[in-house]
């Protein structure tokens, strides 16, 4: 559906914020019309927070992870475990393993998965610097623990990282797949209950979670 | 397990017909175009929540409605079973089962087994071999869901190892991991999958052979075999082996993804010397070793649809086909055929339970007793 505008200015601005991902025109038409309603400071500190956001942000030198700093806040703090490493494809990956309050190790963002399909090559990713952080001469890494996505590209990246991997002197983990936390078995599929049976656990190591 | 009643709403050609089905033998005879075939496309909904010829579910609405329901009252194992279709136009389609919905489509499949055959079917033996390989992989993956997640994965994989290919066109030195870790992950799957073929198609042959031998009267000497380059190589070798090739084709050229069926009359392809009714006899014999098969694994008597199975055949053939199907290895079947003289002598000769319907203008529909 095409809008009729009476301003140029309104319609730019919709067109702005059509362009974003999940919002169609309509839902930009009310944000804009939102904006407009408020008063000139408001708008201001809207605007110059997106400006700043794309000035300043910075990947971290380490963890290639989003940051304030050259090295992020968690590749910073000396109360985590600098000997393993989580490898994600993306921060918000990085988010969400935070959010367990289970981990105390430091991250490595690649930045994506491979997949030819979508032209992402090994070299568009941040592999090479993880290799050259655990060849290091001084470096401490005992374990990388894999956690991309368990879908085919995911596992080819994972092969691909434990391929590149295979001389060096560390153990290489996976995050475990099966059966999710308050399912029954029953409505479990056959590829990941029968996962789920293969990598079964010592009983005795789930009464320590 | 058999279709007692089937109702149809706006289905195709059909405003509202209600029929009570024989438990063995149920022929609709009529013209061209008076929609015969119609009638078993609907059965097959209730079996495979799809039509065996029209993708499109809505193209299956009457011209003149919004909406149709096909409705089927089963027995099965002594209970009652109840499905319900219901497509709308621009809506998701529906699917009840004693009048409670199915939160998947595929949950459905299998509950009621079900094997057709048609004209269309020749094209199994005459195109090319990815027909085949649909028709393996269909029947296997009914069943076995480990199978059809290594079809997905093994696909998958080859298509992006084919990107890869393009993707690398013209570089000297291709990143040797990507092929490690590509060929690695399709010689996972394809070693699966190739099991799998070889251990289904062993199953199928001696069946095929004793199908065909029937209805042909052993008149002629076919074979079935199943060819992979597999057989001679593990997947992973075949992969290395091929690389340096891949690289110039742009195309993964080795691997089960070139599987065949070989289909021999004789020392000769079928489809080359077979006669037309020599290739519909084999074509049969395939299809009734697959109900035999989906038969043992689902420990049912799969329903049968034969639409207009007798063209093309002599009468020796016609015959020797309604004998092999009205024995006690067969359950429920609807044939369609346009000559009810022809229907009715062989039907009397047996001696078998069957219903006739014929079929007028105008869904006119007269039964049988």
């Amino acid at each position: 559906m095409s809008m009729n505008f009476s301003s140029k200015l309104l319609e730019n601005a919709v067109n702005e914020f059509a362009k974003l991902p999940g919002i169609g025109g309509k839902t930009a038409l009310r944000l804009v019309l939102h904006l407009l309603r408020q008063n000139d400071d408001e708008v201001d500190h809207f605007g110059n927070t997106i400006l700043k956001l794309k000035k300043e942000i910075k990947h971290c030198k380490v963890c290639h992870n989003l940051s304030d700093t050259d090295i992020c806040h968690i590749c910073s703090d000396i109360r985590r475990d600098f000997s393993t490493i989580c490898v994600v494809e993306n921060i918000r990956d990085v988010m969400s393993v935070e959010n367990t309050n289970q981990y105390n190790g430091v991250y490595h963002v690649l930045g994506g998965i491979i997949s030819p399909m979508e032209g992402i090559g090994p070299a568009d990713l941040n592999i090479i610097s993880l290799i050259e952080k655990i060849s290091a001469e001084n470096s401490v890494i005992k374990e990388i623990i894999l956690a991309l996505p368990t879908t085919m590209e995911g596992d080819t990246t994972n092969f691909y990282i434990f391929r590149k991997l295979g001389n060096l002197k560390v153990r290489i983990t996976t995050i475990a797949r099966g059966i999710a936390i308050g399912d029954d078995l029953e409505y479990a599929d056959e590829i990941t209950l029968g996962r789920s049976i293969l990598n079964r656990t010592d009983f005795e190591t789930t009464l320590r979670n | 397990m058999h279709l007692k009643k089937l109702s149809l709403l706006n289905f195709k050609n059909y405003e509202d017909i209600e029929l009570n089905f024989n438990e063995r033998i149920n022929c609709f005879v009529g013209n061209n175009g008076v929609g015969k075939t119609n009638l078993l496309d609907s059965i097959h909904y209730l079996s495979l929540t799809k039509g065996y010829f029209n993708a499109i579910d809505s193209q299956n609405i009457n011209h003149s409605k919004e909406f149709c329901v096909i409705q089927g009252e089963y027995e099965r194992d002594g209970a009652q079973e109840n499905i319900y279709c219901g497509i709308q136009q621009n809506k998701k389609k529906q699917f009840k089962r004693n009048k409670k919905d199915y939160p998947k489509l595929s949950d459905h499949i299998g509950l009621i087994p079900l094997v057709m055959v048609s004209p269309s079917d020749i094209s199994l033996i005459l195109d090319g071999g990815e027909e085949r390989r649909k028709f393996i992989n269909g029947v296997i993956s009914q069943y076995d869901r480990l199978y059809l997640e290594s079809i997905m994965n093994y696909n998958r994989i080859l298509l992006q190892r084919n990107k890869f290919l393009k993707s690398v066109a013209g570089y000297s030195k291709p990143d040797p991991a990507m092929f490690e870790v590509y060929d690695s992950q399709l010689s996972l799957y394809g070693k699966v999958i190739y099991e799998k073929r070889k251990d289904f198609i062993e199953r199928i042959v001696p069946v095929f052979n004793k199908f065909y031998k029937r209805i042909s009267g052993e008149k002629e000497n076919v074979s079935l075999k199943y060819k992979s380059q597999l057989a001679e190589n593990e997947m992973s070798d075949l992969l290395e082996m091929n690389r340096a090739k891949d690289l110039i084709i742009q195309y993964t050229s080795a691997g089960i993804h070139r599987d065949e069926l070989e289909m021999l009359l004789g020392d000769y392809p079928l489809k080359k010397t077979g006669s037309q009714g020599q290739q519909k006899t084999y074509q049969l014999a395939l299809k009734f070793a697959k109900f035999d098969f989906i038969r043992e694994k689902s420990k049912q008597f799969p329903i049968l649809l034969l639409d207009d199975v007798f063209d093309k055949f002599d009468s020796e053939r016609v015959e020797q086909i309604i004998k092999v199907v009205s024995e006690e290895k067969f359950g429920q079947i609807f044939i369609t055929d346009t000559d009810e003289e022809r229907m009715k002598k062989v039907l009397s000769r047996l001696n078998i339970e069957n219903k006739i319907f014929r079929i007028e203008e105008n869904q006119n529909i007269i039964s049988g007793e």
